[in-house]
C-alpha cells in the first residue's frame, strides 16, 4: 500500500515552507484547522490575518496587499470562496493582482457535510475568469509542488484540494510537477482518461481493469486545468483516438468542459465525460457519494468502452 | 401549542442534549457545541411559542423558524422528534446515505425545517423574506431566525439587519446565540465583535439580553418579542457551547469533533442517563 494523505496537508506543508519569504502572508476565514493553513499561522502569527467568518472581505485584503507588494494565500472551503466570487472576479482578475485563493473540503467526496459544502462547480467558474490559474492536485506531494511555484506566477490562481486523504504517487517525483503540464502516469494507445483530483487514483484502477480486458489506456493527471495542457491533449487524441475525463465536479464548465473546448476546435475524437450530472449531492461517505454520483473506477471503466466503440 | 410549563421545557432540553450527544457519536461526525448552546431556546421555542401543524409541516400560516447556522443540527433534528416531525429513529439516519438528518438543515429532506443551511449568513436575510411574505400576505404569522455568535462576521448579516430595520420587520424575530466560539478558537481571538448589543442597538433593532440557559429568562424573551410589532427584535442570549457535557463546555475543539465511546459514556451519565 502506497502512503496515504490528504491534499490539503500538502497545501499547509507548502506554506510553511514559503515562510522563508518575508512577502508571503496568510489569510484565514475561520477555516484554517480545515485547510491547514494553521500550520503557517502557528509558526507566522504576524503574517496571518484572521478574516473571521467573511470570505468577500478575506478576498479583497489580499488584494490590497498583493497590490502593496505582498504575495497573499487565502484558503477556506471551496464552497466558501464562490460567495466571494465576484469580489475573485473584479477585485482581484480584473486587476491581475497575485492572490492565490486555496478552497479545500471540494468535491462530493467531503462527504456527510452533505449538499451545502460540496463544492462541485468551483473548477468551472474560476476558469472563466482571465488572468486565473486554476489547479486541482491529486496528492500531498503535487499540491505542495504546485504550491510552492505560485510566487513566481505574477498573477491570482485558484487551487481546489479534498478533505480526505488518498494514495501519495509523487514521492521523490515532485521535480515532475509544473503549473500547466499534465503528468502521464500510465501509456496506453486505446484511450486516453484525462483525470483531476481523487479521480485520478479512480482512473488508475480503471486502467488497470482496462488492461484486463485488453485494453490499453493513458492516464493522465490534469492538476492544472488553466493554463490547460492543449499539446499533452492533442497529441493523445492523435494516439488514442477517444478521450475520457474524469473529475468530481459537475459535467458542465469542469476539466471535461475544459478538454471538449479544446478538442472540438483542434482535433476532434470521442469523448466521454464522467463527473457529477447536474445535480446536487448529499450526505454519505466519501466512497459512497463516487459511487452514487457516477464517479468510482467501474464507471470510468464503462465510458472508456463507450467511447472506444464510438471510434470511427 | 399547548403551554409547557418551565420544568417540562427544562426535561425536554435534557433528552435532546442526549440525543445530540449519541446523533455526533453515531456519525462520528458533525457539531455537538453549538447545538448544545442553542437548544435551550429551541426547545422553549417549539414547547411553548411557535404556531406549527406536526401533522403538517408545510402549513402555509405556520411560524417559520430557521436555524441559520445549519451545522448546528443535531440540536433541531432532537427537537423535531421531541415534538413528533420526525421519528426517534429517524434521529438514527443523521449523516447516512440517504437520512432525512442530513449534515446541515435541509428543507428538501428533512420535514418541519424551513431552510436549507448549511453556509453561514443566510439565514436572517432569508427570514426576511419569510417576514415580508407573512406582511403581504396580511398573516400574522412571525419569522424567527438564530445564528451564531462566529456567523455574525459575514457581511451579509448586516445588510440583512439594516434592511429588516427600514422595512419595520415586527414579524422578524432574531436569536443570537453568543457562545464565544466559532471553527477555529474563541471569537475573542478570531475576530472580537466588542459591544454586539450596541450593535444590534445602533442599527435601530430591538435588543433584550439573556442567559440563554436559563429557562424562565428565555420564556420571558419570547413573550417580551411578542410585545416589539413597529421593528426587528433581537435576543442576545449569553450561552455556554457543549452546555451540560463538562468536558465540552467552553471548549473549542467541540465545534466539529464527535464524542468517543468513553466520552459518550461520561457525557450520557452527566446528562442524568444511568449506564
Ligand atoms: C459562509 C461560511 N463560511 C464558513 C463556514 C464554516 N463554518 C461552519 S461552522 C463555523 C463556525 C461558526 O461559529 P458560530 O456561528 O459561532 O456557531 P456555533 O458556535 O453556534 O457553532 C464555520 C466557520 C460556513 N459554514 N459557512
Ligand atoms: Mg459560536
Amino acid at each position: 500500500m502506497s502512503r496515504m494523505a490528504a491534499t490539503r496537508d500538502g497545501y499547509g506543508d507548502a506554506l510553511l515552507a514559503l515562510a522563508d519569504n518575508p512577502k508571503v502572508v496568510v489569510l484565514e476565514a475561520d477555516l484554517g484547522k480545515s485547510t491547514k493553513s494553521l500550520y503557517f499561522r502557528k509558526a507566522h502569527p504576524e503574517r496571518t490575518i484572521s478574516c473571521g467568518i467573511g470570505e468577500q472581505n478575506m478576498l479583497l485584503v489580499g488584494a490590497g496587499l498583493a497590490s502593496s507588494g505582498f504575495i497573499p494565500f487565502a484558503s477556506t472551503f471551496a464552497i466558501f470562496t464562490e460567495r466571494a466570487f465576484e469580489q475573485m472576479r473584479n477585485g482581484v482578475a480584473r486587476p491581475n493582482l497575485a492572490v492565490h485563493v486555496c478552497g479545500s473540503h471540494g468535491g462530493t467526496h467531503t462527504g456527510t457535510d452533505g449538499s451545502s459544502a460540496q463544492s462541485i462547480e468551483d473548477l468551472a467558474i474560476y476558469r472563466t475568469l482571465p488572468n486565473v490559474v486554476v489547479m486541482h492536485p491529486c496528492d500531498d506531494v503535487s499540491t505542495k509542488a504546485l504550491t510552492m511555484q505560485l510566487p513566481e506566477l505574477g498573477g491570482p490562481s485558484y487551487m481546489r484540494t479534498a478533505r480526505n486523504k488518498t494514495p501519495v504517487l509523487y514521492d521523490g517525483r515532485e521535480n515532475e510537477i509544473k503549473i500547466g503540464k499534465g503528468v502521464e502516469l500510465i501509456e496506453g494507445k486505446d484511450v486516453a482518461i484525462i483525470a483531476c483530483g481523487v479521480l485520478v487514483h479512480e482512473a488508475i484502477a480503471a486502467a488497470k481493469t482496462l488492461e484486463e480486458a485488453g485494453v490499453s489506456a493513458t492516464v493522465v493527471d490534469m492538476h492544472t486545468l488553466k493554463p490547460l495542457d492543449g499539446e499533452l491533449i492533442e497529441s493523445l487524441a492523435e494516439k488514442c483516438g477517444a478521450v475520457v475525463t474524469a473529475e468530481d465536479h459537475s459535467i458542465i464548465g469542469g476539466l471535461g468542459g475544459a478538454v471538449a473546448e479544446h478538442l472540438i476546435s483542434t482535433r476532434p475524437v470521442p469523448m466521454e465525460r464522467i463527473g457529477v450530472q447536474d445535480r446536487f449531492g448529499e450526505s454519505a461517505g466519501a466512497e459512497e457519494m463516487l459511487e452514487m454520483m457516477g464517479l468510482k473506477s467501474h464507471h470510468i471503466v464503462d465510458a472508456a468502452k463507450r467511447a472506444i466503440a464510438r471510434k470511427a | 401549542m399547548g403551554e409547557m410549563s418551565i420544568s417540562e421545557l427544562e426535561e425536554m432540553a435534557r433528552k435532546c442534549r442526549i440525543e445530540i450527544c449519541k446523533m455526533t457519536h453515531r456519525a462520528q461526525a458533525g457539531h455537538p457545541g453549538g447545538s448544545l448552546s442553542e437548544i435551550d431556546i429551541l426547545c422553549a421555542l417549539y414547547g411553548r411559542r411557535l404556531r406549527v401543524q406536526t401533522s403538517n409541516p408545510k402549513w402555509e400560516d405556520r411560524d417559520r423558524f430557521i436555524l441559520s447556522k445549519g451545522h448546528a443540527s443535531p440540536g433541531m433534528y432532537a427537537v423535531l422528534a421531541e415534538m413528533g416531525f420526525i421519528s426517534h429513529a429517524d434521529l438514527e439516519s443523521y449523516r447516512v446515505k440517504g437520512g432525512v438528518c442530513q449534515g446541515h438543515v435541509d428543507m428538501k429532506w428533512c420535514p418541519g425545517v424551513d431552510f436549507s443551511a448549511g453556509s453561514l449568513g443566510m439565514g436572517l436575510s432569508f427570514g426576511m423574506g419569510c417576514a415580508v411574505a407573512a406582511r403581504i400576505d396580511g398573516s400574522s404569522r412571525n419569522s424567527y431566525v438564530m445564528i451564531g455568535d462566529g456567523e455574525m462576521q459575514e457581511g451579509s448579516i448586516w445588510e440583512a439587519a439594516m434592511s429588516a430595520v427600514h422595512h419595520e420587520l415586527g414579524n422578524l424575530k432574531l436569536f443570537v446565540d453568543c457562545n464565544g466560539i466559532q471553527n477555529d478558537d474563541f471569537c475573542e481571538v478570531q475576530m472580537r465583535m466588542f459591544d454586539i448589543p450596541a450593535k444590534w442597538s445602533s442599527f435601530g433593532w430591538a435588543v433584550k439580553v439573556i442567559d440563554g440557559h436559563n429557562m424562565n429568562e428565555i420564556v420571558g424573551a419570547i413573550e417580551w418579542m411578542d410585545t416589539i410589532s413597529d421593528r426587528p427584535a433581537v435576543v442576545i442570549a449569553n450561552t455556554v457551547k457543549g452546555k451540560g457535557v463538562s468536558f465540552m463546555e467552553n471548549n473549542p475543539a467541540f465545534h466539529g469533533a464527535a464524542p468517543s465511546d468513553e466520552q459518550l459514556v461520561q457525557a450520557l451519565s452527566e446528562l442524568g442517563v444511568s449506564a
